[in-house]
């Protein structure tokens, strides 16, 4: 299937192909550890993150140098940007989604910066999202107190 | 290069359990649909290795099989909680770490 006689230059990819591909197993596991160790669900999200993009190229890598055909080299061409298309969207829904019902972050986090706008997807604004006590840190007082000397030292020279 | 599967196919296995272990830990829905994504990609990932251990193209269009019904699958949960939100306050309250 490879076509190509063994030599150095065959040897030379199956190493790169074995580290590409404990890199990328390695990438994996770290998302393991990561979906289950990490305290709430956007930490989740960014440990999720790395194997399905930087993992999912570098198993990708490692089987092409493998294999060494056009026929794979295509296909994994495709699953990589496939991939790379699809990660984002299905990213930013579940965020989305998760901002939406009001709590993505645990109780120790006080660093929630979302704050929601009319434009915010407006079906997701029914949800009681909104009109929840829990998320007292929404309130706007930094704003105020940030604009209001910025504006009055704009003025006085 | 069978002492590099070996190992790669630790390191993988041990990541879907901890997925499914999160999977069935997980508070909330979309807690459970971060940790399938985690496992779609365990998934892709030991079809991987076994295609670069064996030197088979025959698994490789599996790869694109799976990664597209793992997009599926996490944007339709997504939606479907988008589409319930009355569910939402005691799901979130009792099952809050």
């Amino acid at each position: 299937m490879t076509g190509v006689e063994p030599g150095l230059w065959t040897t030379v990819a199956d190493v790169v192909a074995a580290v590409f591909l404990l890199l990328g197993s390695f990438l994996t596991f770290t998302a393991g550890v990561g979906v289950l160790r990490l305290p709430d669900l956007l930490a989740r999200m960014h440990a999720v993150t790395k194997p399905q993009v930087l993992g999912l190229v570098l198993l990708c890598c490692g089987v092409v140098l493998r294999v060494r055909s056009w026929t794979a080299v295509t296909l994994l061409a495709i699953v990589i940007v496939f991939q790379l298309l699809t990660s984002p969207v299905a990213a930013q829904m579940v965020g989305h989604r998760a901002c939406g019902r009001g709590r993505p972050r645990a109780r120790t986090c006080r660093c929630a910066t979302w704050t929601p706008t009319p434009t915010d997807g407006g079906p997701l604004r029914a949800d009681g999202a909104l009109r929840r006590g829990g998320r007292p840190q929404r309130e706007p007082r930094g704003r105020g107190a940030v604009r209001a000397p910025t504006r009055g030292s704009a003025g006085t020279p | 290069m069978i002492v590099v599967a070996v190992i790669a196919t630790v390191l993988i296995g041990s990541a879907a359990v901890l997925a499914l272990i999160r999977l069935e830990r997980g508070p909330s829905v979309l807690d459970r649909t971060v940790a399938f994504d985690v496992l779609t990609t365990t998934i892709v990932g030991a079809v991987a290795v076994e295609a670069a251990w064996s030197r088979r193209t025959e698994s490789i269009p599996i790869l694109a099989v799976l990664s597209l019904v793992g997009f599926v699958g996490s944007v339709a949960i997504a939606r479907f909680v988008a589409r319930e939100p009355e569910q939402t306050p005691p799901d979130e309250q009792g099952g809050e770490r």
